[in-house]
């Protein structure tokens, strides 16, 4: 072939090597059980609290996605990283407790991203409002596990924690219900205008947040509402039995920990599932081309609220979560700053993209909670210890300019996202019988990491 | 039997009326062409045919049912597609998504059964791939399935859109300027696919063009617009011979024909 002819005449380049070699039989096997047993050694045997393991932290998160776009066999991939994620995370978190405390943010911003995805990477309808939802659900347990149900319902004791499990459906169709809300009246709008006035909705939740304490206390204002309850747990006679001594803390930290991962395993399952049928196809086709759209028979009404619905219901349901964890909320947790942060995350890994969604918000909430303020500790230490840093220059205070010059780097040199949306590989894998169209050869691949070289 | 009744519609904008009290039957089985010179008011008629706009004026009556002012996806489901005069396809969507998309009315999966994955929404994907594939073997663009919408030829964006105009098992077509933009041999291939429509599917076709000697060659009747009114009707050879069609044109320059925007 001739695709063949040009790869002698052009010597591959080091990467498209790599690429074909790191590819091919057993060799991505062994990379990447290599690559994990590092990386989970140095958390299993080192769980200090510093730069070097948040290092290996950010590694083992990245593991996850290697493990997604490696050639191997489906299996492979199952077991490994269900024992990462189940067994060799887990262990570490309760070795050492501020970790899993950011994995677990990590995974809930992952959901959250997943579903402000569906409205603004599927259907293109730019919400700066997402965070309205998840403050729904937050206020949604936060209400009806505290006294302040009583406010409302008179004589209403405040809700048991086993009542969680089925809060966490009820903040699902209440999220579902306030997306279809505020979808309503942003119906007719496209683009510029649907972001201004979502903004502006999101806004009007906050607001009623902080002022809904009179005339009857229902959010406790600016206060906030603290003391939310939290489900009971049911697996500490199981640590007993095996000898292990945990502390309720921590316990709580796991199972937060685990929870957060089942519904986000479930919010890609069915975020999965829906991108792949009719309806995700219809938001697909809003996206690229409103009027098309219609003329092919997709009702925009129904689907568009479809998505504000499906992607609020995310929402929802981690809210009920967030607050159970945090065990305290108030208004200015649920800002516009959040609604970009959680845009960020979708804008950064891919619009589109359900893989690169998650990326988006691990990176984010990585960098958030965890790297950047670790970064300006150490700046301050050094600084403490005589290293020539200016003392104007408070590096607590310009974390925030560090992302925002990543984000700024990130929109100039990959404005499509760290994995965009790849509905071609997609279509690859759907029809088997058929001699697949060719895959990328050699000489493309070599092409196209020179083009990312050059 | 009439397939399509549009009577008295008109379609102002402002001041403008772009489709003044136009009448017109289509005959089931058949193939019409709709021609006159630029800013005639075509592409409006056909957007208020497809629901696209709501009439000020008129009904229209489509297999013996009132579609005035019914959402252009209902009518899409009863049975009329279309293409645009300038191509609009889903660009970041494969040539097979495109064709996908334009079968969603004949698709019934609901939400629940999608996430839950049930037997019948598979059976149905399955069969929509199917159906996918076959329109795309008839437009001849199934090797192609995988590519991108946007990477695809001029000539190929053409015939896919009318392939997924096709993926919602329509009764009629109307497709607006089908070759503007093409060289001859593409014309003529296109000339023959249009033909192919009625044919080999029985879809009854109605067309916009400004190619003479398509119009000529495929029409069995031809209506002709000037300034939004309907200024003739009737055969190829008496539309060719019609003074008042031969003034409207030439009255604009001969510079009019054939030249798209
Ligand atoms: N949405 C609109 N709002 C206002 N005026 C419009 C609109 N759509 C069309 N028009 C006007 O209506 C008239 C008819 O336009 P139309 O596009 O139907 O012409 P056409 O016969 O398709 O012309 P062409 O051969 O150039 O495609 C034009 O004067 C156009 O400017
Ligand atoms: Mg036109």
């Amino acid at each position: 072939m001739a695709a063949d002819n040009r790869q002698v005449d052009q010597p591959p380049s080091f990467w498209a090597l790599l690429r074909t070699t790191a590819g091919r039989g057993p060799a991505p096997y062994v990379l990447i059980l290599a690559y994990a047993a590092i990386v989970s050694a140095l958390l299993l045997f080192n769980p200090t609290t510093g730069l070097g393991t948040d290092m290996v932290v950010v590694l083992f998160l990245l593991l996850m996605f290697v493990i997604y776009r490696a050639p191997t066999m489906l299996a492979f991939k199952l077991t490994l990283g269900t024992i990462l994620l189940a067994v060799v995370m887990p262990v570490f978190g309760v070795l050492n407790p501020f970790y899993i405390d950011v994995v677990t943010k990590a995974g809930m911003f992952a959901a959250l991203a997943l579903g402000l995805n569906v409205v603004v990477g599927f259907a293109g309808l730019l919400d700066l409002g997402y965070v309205a939802f998840f403050a729904v659900g937050a206020y949604l347990w936060g209400i009806f596990s505290t006294p302040q149900i009583s406010n409302i319902v008179p004589g209403m004791e405040p809700l048991h924690g086993s009542w969680f499990w089925l809060f966490l459906a009820i903040g699902l169709a209440v999220g579902a219900f306030f997306g279809v809300l505020l979808g309503l009246p942003v119906l007719r709008l496209r683009g510029d205008y649907l972001a201004i006035v979502t903004l502006g909705l999101g806004e009007v939740i906050r607001v009623l947040a902080t002022n809904l304490d009179r005339p009857i206390n229902i959010t406790n204002g600016a206060q906030g509402i603290k003391d939310i309850g939290r489900p009971p747990l049911f697996v500490e006679p199981v640590f007993q039995a095996l000898g292990i001594n945990i502390s309720r803390v921590q316990e709580y930290q796991l199972y937060f920990y685990f929870l957060v991962l089942l519904v986000l395993a479930l919010t890609v399952f069915v975020v999965h599932r829906l991108n792949n049928s009719r309806i995700g196809r219809a938001w697909t086709a809003i996206r690229e081309d409103e009027t098309a759209a219609i003329a092919m028979g997709i009702p925009l009404v129904r689907m568009k609220l479809l998505a504000f619905a499906v992607g609020a219901s995310f929402a929802g349901t981690m809210g009920v979560i967030f607050s159970a964890l945090q065990t305290f909320i108030n208004p200015p947790t649920f800002d516009l700053l959040r609604s970009i942060g959680i845009l960020s995350m979708v804008i950064l890994g891919g619009m589109g993209s359900i893989p690169g969604t998650m990326l988006g918000a691990v990176i984010v909430t990585l960098l958030d909670l965890q790297l950047l303020p670790r970064i300006a500790s150490e700046l301050a230490a050094l600084q403490r210890r005589g290293v020539p840093i200016p003392s104007w220059f408070d590096p607590a205070q310009y974390q925030r300019l560090l992302f925002g010059l990543l984000l700024i780097i990130m929109m100039i040199f990959r404005p499509e996202g760290l994995l965009p949306e790849d509905r071609r590989r997609q279509e690859l894998h759907h029809d088997e019988p058929e001699p697949a169209p060719e895959p990328k050869t050699a000489a493309q691949v070599s092409e196209s990491a020179q083009s990312a070289e050059g | 039997m009439a397939l399509l009744e549009a009577k008295h519609v008109t379609k102002q904008f402002g001041g403008l009326t772009a489709v003044n009290d136009v009448s017109l039957t289509i005959e089931a089985g058949s193939i019409v062409s709709v021609i006159g010179p630029n800013g005639a008011g075509k592409t409006t008629f056909f957007n208020v045919l497809t629901g696209i706009y709501k009439p000020t004026k008129g009904t229209i009556i489509f297999d013996g049912k009132d579609i005035t002012g019914l959402r252009p996806d209902q009518i899409t489901a009863l049975g009329i597609c279309r293409t645009f005069q300038n191509i609009r396809l889903f660009n970041a969507m494969t040539v097979l998504e495109n064709v996908l998309v334009g079968m969603h009315t004949r698709l019934h999966a609901g939400l629940w059964q999608i996430i839950l994955g049930t037997s019948a929404v598979r059976a149905e994907e399955r069969a929509a791939l199917e159906r996918a594939r076959e329109l795309l073997r008839f437009v001849n663009l199934d090797h192609q399935r995988n590519q991108l919408a946007r990477n695809l030829p001029y000539g190929d964006q053409r015939r896919l859109e009318i392939a997924r105009a096709l993926a919602s098992s329509p009764k009629l077509i109307l497709l607006d300027e089908p070759t503007a933009g093409m060289n001859p041999q593409e014309t003529a291939e296109a000339t023959d696919l249009i033909r192919r429509l009625r044919d080999e599917l029985g879809i009854t076709v109605v067309l916009i063009e400004h190619d003479m000697r398509v119009v000529m060659t495929i029409s069995e009747r031809i209506t002709v617009l000037d300034y939004g009114t309907k200024i003739a009707e009737g055969l190829p050879e008496e539309i060719r011979s019609n003074p008042r069609v031969i003034e409207a044109y030439l009255g604009k320059g001969a510079a009019a024909h054939g030249v798209e925007r």
